[in-house]
């Protein structure tokens, strides 16, 4: 296994008597959330192999891993101790194996009413706005807020827009929108003050499944645009 | 599978009559699914759940049974068949057909009769154990209600009038003390009184005031010595936005001292979060998993009962323990809580009849009496 050490300044939050949080930086990088899945696969192979016991699960965020655990059966000092080790001994994976989801994606119209607006915003057409939108692959730093919604990085800056004056009441699952700098989709029915630019016909969070959430930390986003007959197709 | 019953239909496991403010059902809590921005859910009181669960002898079932959580006025339920109940948290007052029955102690409930939670004499929510455990369908893992999502527990949402409850299977405990081979549980008078008014100074020290320990972080350094000091020399009341999510509090803001934005990241059952205007709010059951509030402290396990039986109006001061002193807290509250089940289980094994009580059941005109002749 190709990789690098991973350096000192590492810092351990307390959260309690049940969770702690192991912080690796305090920037939204690609770099800083990459030791974090790190350190994720790390503590489940650990655990996978009985190395370490006690941990009930662990909650990736941007720059730091949370970790919850019984403390009747792992104390403090002891899990630090372990952290510590499993840390020093941390492995970056290979960049190589970037794993990719497409989200196909209806611009403009019904599905996303503030298109026009966002490209009036920046004197560009919607063509443009749809181009640049859907250019990158987005790194999915983090799911919260809601389940399965994804907080994205890598969004072109010649897209930042403020959110809507008034919030709207309800925007649907799998609305694709701008707030500030960020990107985002919608992934359950909720209130909200993006600019709603498009809608994905997949279920980012579908309660029916075994795997409730499309998405996962430490993956990537690249949005496909498709025509509204398409879309139509793929929600039946 | 839970549904809601036909007009007509023969009914078995049970029947809500009325839902009370917000009675939904829960058990540990829904976890492995916060990495996917899935809230934990589950009980609020984990020690008073544990022991009505005891109590009816679900702590010999091989899983977690769920329990309903009642909210100040709780339901009224019809038992479409035997079973025994038990009601803990709080003070709550529990009426049988309408005869008030004490919580803390196992119930012979029988086919047709009814269970009613009045009201909390102390205390917000109390919890409602039947043998087997409420077996409604069980979603990733756990029947714990996220009403966020409208996932587990009965249809995703709190009880309404209607509903029917399907009732898992009892445990060996259960079926003896409902056939008389086995006595009532109890939890020891010294014991209830002790968990029901823990957390409270002396009566006579004019407002009550709950102590609540917390332990510092993850975001200590966001606060200046001098704010954390204020924090906890203040006292802060539980405002009238409080829920399940959190309890928001009102008292001497915290100030900040670092104005940088926190990066979004991990929040734990009892984290103390601190807003723009400094008014603190402890994240609860079903809190988001991830936030962007500086966290100043979280709330000691030990103590997360306290915060659950605390309503609008009520004191909170907050006492700063290291982590270690924490889980040494939590040890010793579980080691208490195994001993007292221990006590009760001892106590019950033996039917009535053999401590010098004798027990009868009488069927007269097709309804069912247990009857009890005691020995003084």
């Amino acid at each position: 296994m190709t990789g690098e050490e991973v350096p000192a300044g590492v810092r351990f939050l307390l959260l309690g008597d049940s969770a702690l949080s192991v912080e690796f930086g305090q920037e939204i990088s690609p770099a800083v959330n990459r030791r974090v899945t790190a350190l994720r696969r790390c503590i489940d192979e650990a655990v996978k192999v009985g190395r370490l016991t006690g941990i009930v699960e662990t909650v990736p965020t941007y720059c730091s891993l949370m970790i919850v655990y019984d403390p009747l059966a792992l104390g403090y000092d002891e899990l630090r101790e372990k952290l510590a080790a499993i840390i020093d001994g941390m492995k970056l994976a290979d960049e190589g194996k970037r794993q990719v989801v497409e989200i196909p994606v209806v611009y403009g119209g019904e599905y996303g009413p503030d298109l026009e607006e966002v490209a009036d915003a920046h004197g560009m057409t919607a063509e443009e706005v749809i181009r640049l939108h859907s250019a990158p692959e987005y790194p999915v730093y983090m799911l919260g807020f809601v389940a399965g919604f994804p907080y994205l990085g890598g969004m072109d800056e010649r897209l930042a827009t403020p959110r809507k004056k008034s919030p709207r009441l309800k925007i649907a699952a799998g609305s694709v929108g701008i707030a500030g700098g960020q990107t985002g989709i919608y992934s359950v029915e909720s209130p909200g003050g993006w600019q709603i630019i498009g809608r994905t016909p997949l279920k980012l969070y579908d309660a029916d499944s075994e795997n409730p959430v499309l998405l996962s930390a430490g993956c990537y986003v690249k949005f496909k645009p498709v025509l509204e007959a398409e879309f139509k197709a793929m929600m039946k | 599978m839970s549904r809601e019953v036909q007009a007509g239909e023969k009914m078995s496991g049970i029947r809500v009559i009325s839902g009370g403010m917000l009675t939904t059902v829960q058990d540990k809590g829904r976890y492995g699914y916060q990495a996917s921005g899935m809230q934990v859910s589950g009980v609020m009181d984990a020690v008073a759940a544990k022991l009505a669960n005891a109590l009816v002898g679900n702590d010999e079932l091989a899983e977690d049974a769920a329990v309903l959580e009642t909210t100040y006025l709780g339901p009224e339920l019809e038992f479409g068949q035997d079973a025994l109940a038990a009601v803990a948290g709080g003070m709550p007052d529990v009426q049988l057909d309408g005869v008030a029955v004490q919580p803390y102690e196992a119930i012979r409930v029988r086919a047709g009769q009814r269970l009613k939670i009045a009201a909390q004499k102390a205390g917000l929510r109390a919890y409602i154990a039947v043998s087997g455990g409420f077996a409604t369908v069980s979603a990733l893992g756990s029947r714990s209600t996220n009403l966020k999502l409208g996932l587990g527990g009965f249809m995703g949402r709190k009880l309404a009038a209607g509903d029917v409850l399907p009732m898992g299977s009892a445990g060996d405990y259960a079926a003896k003390a409902l056939s008389g081979r086995a006595g009532l549980r109890k939890v020891p008078k010294d014991y209830v009184e002790n968990f029901v008014n823990q957390g409270f100074n002396a009566a006579d020290e004019g407002r009550k005031n709950r102590q609540i320990r917390a332990v510092l972080g993850p975001q200590e350094d966001y606060f200046s010595q001098q704010s954390i000091e204020k924090f906890t020399a203040s006292v802060y009341i539980v405002s009238e936005n409080s829920d399940r999510m959190g309890y928001r509090l009102q008292g001497m803001a915290v100030e900040k001292a670092k104005q940088q934005d926190l990066i979004t990241d991990g929040i734990a059952f009892g984290s103390i979060q601190i807003p723009p205007d400094g008014q603190p709010i402890i994240m609860l059951a079903d809190h988001q998993t991830t936030g962007g509030y500086p966290k100043l402290a979280t709330v000691a396990t030990v103590d997360l009962p306290l915060m659950a039986q605390s309503m609008p109006g009520d004191s909170l001061q907050f006492r700063l323990i290291s982590v270690q002193e924490a889980q040494r807290l939590l040890r010793q509250q579980h080691e208490e809580l195994a001993s007292v089940i221990s006590r009760m289980q001892q106590q019950a094994a033996v039917a009535e009849s053999c401590t010098g009580a004798k027990q009868f059941r009488l069927t007269v005109n097709g309804e069912i009496f247990d009857v009890t002749i005691k020995q003084e």
